[in-house]
């Protein structure tokens, strides 16, 4: 993917010349180790601060709201699903966007490469399939591809559904057997143990909603727990709102959820956000064969009627 | 000056006794790091902790407190009428806190304790809490304290600061109730004066040494505030924020708080929770006004309270200690150390 971010320069580059787009939103390097920020470029002298690697794994597609004039946004596969999601759901206008498409071959799982480390990592770098990664006491050569996030490691769509141009090579998509083996490991549990499962997963949560916020999905103008007349919900950390919050904010994402793992990347608690997201996900596909943010002509399950809807009480 | 030795080996033992007086809080593992919470029975702080995802703030300030109380049954004569939630007396301490921790502390009291106000439930915790804190010998590169007005050995706040020497703790006996703390442990083996002021000046300068991160924030309080405010930087600084919470609630001197009523059937109760300048919501009025309506707005006040107004309101340097969580935990790495920078060295231009 190193490669790729001299092409992605030079359109970035080439459309603020060229004065096709106002601006551009991409990544620049971060200050610590392992990190990227967002970052918005109006002058093509600064498309030299774009950066792409395998850190880069916030979702773009939740900066591209309301944003005047037309932009340009570089985006991985799971990037371009929630554009689509976007359009669909009349976010943006297609002829508002430009899509730099990158094909992705994954990011990587931070927390699980923090955890090698019993002190701070103070260097990172990766040359191609390996992470040089470094702390004051060790060094390791790691196989990026064991240390990938979760969501990644089964992703059937590294390369954009949606783009104006491609900033390098497709990538071969990764054939799945068994898409859901956490969703079917959290199925198989008994109701208590799935209970406590649940309870400990949120058990950290100081409810910052950096998962709702970093998620494109998220739009509403005031989210529910945020309402107050009539306030649906309490504010503190009684377990019972605590967990209301995730469970709602998981409905409210059902049948939309690309699973881009924005979610768990900002949690700074390291929670698996994604144990609520995936079950959904997983009936969307079962029952009515839709992943989200494939197809700009479909409406997504929820939002439509068909009479092979598989619950009857709709028919 | 009293110092005491404390041999590894007694450490356990000591801190058990202590029980007898003190309700514990300390650092503890869980699933992404360290916190600070309540040492339940058997449970002693982990002196293994480097820092702590949060910060000491919740000992005194919890993220929710149930502060009031009332019936809602007419039949009583009271109801309606608020009472407070019983304080609990017991003494309190605060184990193997870092020393920028509780220089935290100390620039939160001045937003609690005032001469016209007194915060009754945090100076109330306060007063029942005894900090004993742990040098840090080893600062991590997240870690600019030293730039902060504290540091790694530094002695504000704290009633003991305990050197870690391997085998052994040496602890400097701060105030008298680091003195009684102590004495509940049982640790009583004092320690040359002149050597151990020696051996902490080694530790302090040698630690000190190690801190590869400074920020300069010198100037700021030359600067005007609306030149600040209106500088033509703030766009940009918030872009890439999401205005989660996460930096405030992670920060040792944020202290902004919401309060929230709650009624259960004939009950009602008032609490106040943390709050954040990064929410839509924050001092939103009840006329649905908004002060901060914008992002970009959020984004400044959090800086510009941090670096500017609390300059300008007690002349007592910036409201950061340099923990570094905020740069840490930041989800699109907005850096305190970046914007002091930009704020520091601005110019107007005309």
């Amino acid at each position: 993917m190193d490669t790729c971010i001299q092409k992605i320069r030079e359109i970035a580059f080439q459309l603020l010349d060229k004065k096709e787009v106002e601006r551009v939103i991409g990544f620049s390097n971060g200050t610590i180790p392992m990190a990227t920020s967002p970052i918005t470029i109006a002058s093509k002298q600064d498309t030299e601060k774009l950066v792409f690697n395998s850190t880069c794994g916030l979702n773009l597609a939740n900066y591209i709201r309301q944003q005047k004039g037309k932009i340009a946004v570089i985006a991985k596969g799971c990037d371009t699903r929630n554009i689509v999601t976007h359009i669909i759901e009349n976010q943006v206008k297609r002829d508002q966007i430009y899509i730099i498409g990158v094909p992705c071959k994954g990011m990587i799982n931070k927390s699980k490469i923090k955890a090698l480390f019993e002190d701070e990592i103070i260097k990172f770098d990766e040359d191609g399939e390996i992470l040089n990664v470094e702390s004051s006491s060790k060094k390791e050569k790691l196989n990026k591809k064991d240390y990938l996030r979760h969501n990644c490691s089964l992703c059937q769509h590294r390369n954009p559904v949606i783009y104006d141009v491609l900033a390098g090579e497709r990538v071969e998509e990764q054939i799945i057997d068994v898409p859901y083996p956490d969703v079917e490991k959290i199925a198989a549990m008994d109701a208590d143990t799935r209970w406590g499962h649940f309870q400990d997963l949120t058990k950290n949560c100081i409810r910052c909603y950096a998962c709702r916020n970093a998620c494109p999905l998220c739009y509403c103008p005031t989210c529910f727990v945020d309402e107050s007349g009539p306030q649906w919900v309490g504010k503190g950390q009684d377990k019972t709102d605590v967990n209301t919050f995730h469970f709602l904010r998981a409905f409210h994402c059902a049948g939309r959820c690309t699973d881009c793992g924005a979610c768990v990347e900002a949690c700074p608690m390291e929670i698996n956000v994604r144990d609520f997201t995936r079950k959904l996900n997983k009936d969307s596909l079962d029952m009515f064969g839709w992943e989200a943010g494939l197809d700009l002509t479909k409406r997504p399950p929820l939002d439509a009627y068909s009479p092979d809807d598989p619950n009857h009480f709709i028919k | 000056m009293k110092f005491i030795t404390i041999d590894k080996k007694n450490w356990a033992k000591g801190i058990e006794k202590s029980r007898e007086t003190y309700r514990l809080f300390g650092p503890v593992k869980d699933k992404n790091g360290f916190f600070i919470r309540d040492l339940e029975k058997d449970m002693l702080p982990d002196m293994t902790c480097n820092d702590s995802v949060m910060s000491v703030k919740s000992v005194l300030f919890p993220q929710t407190e149930k502060i009031l109380f009332a019936s809602l049954n007419e039949a009583k004569e009271d109801h309606h009428i608020m009472k407070r939630v019983p304080f609990d007396p017991k003494q309190r301490a605060v184990v193997g806190i870092k020393p920028y921790d509780a220089k935290a502390v100390e620039l939160v009291k001045m937003n609690f304790d005032t001469d016209d106000y007194r915060d009754p439930y945090w100076c109330d915790a306060y007063e029942a809490t005894t900090f004993v804190g742990v040098g840090i010998n080893k600062p991590g590169p997240f870690d600019f304290s030293t730039s902060t007005g504290t540091g790694p050995f530094s002695e504000t706040g704290l009633d003991v600061l305990m050197a870690d020497l391997d085998d052994a703790y040496l602890a400097k006996i701060l105030t008298d109730k680091g003195d009684a703390f102590m004495k509940s442990c049982g640790f009583d083996k004092v320690a040359d004066e002149k050597e151990s002021l020696a051996l902490f000046d080694i530790l302090r300068k040698e630690a000190e040494k190690n801190i590869s991160s400074h920020i300069d924030s010198s100037k700021l309080k030359d600067k005007t505030v609306l030149e600040l405010h209106e500088a033509p930087f703030w766009d940009d600084i918030a872009f890439s924020c999401i205005n989660c919470g996460t930096c405030t609630f992670v920060c040792p001197t944020c202290w902004c708080f919401d309060i929230q009523d709650e009624a259960k059937q004939k009950y009602a109760s008032r609490f106040r929770n943390w709050d954040t300048c990064m929410s839509p919501l924050f001092t939103k009025h009840a006329t649905g006004h908004n002060p901060r309506d914008s992002k970009t707005q959020r984004v400044r006040q959090r800086f510009m309270h941090k670096l500017k107004y609390f300059i300008d309101k007690y002349d007592q340097g910036i409201m950061c200690v340099g923990c570094g969580r905020c740069v840490k935990s930041c989800p699109v790495n907005i850096d305190i150390r970046e914007v002091c920078k930009i704020m520091n060295s601005y110019v107007k231009s005309n």
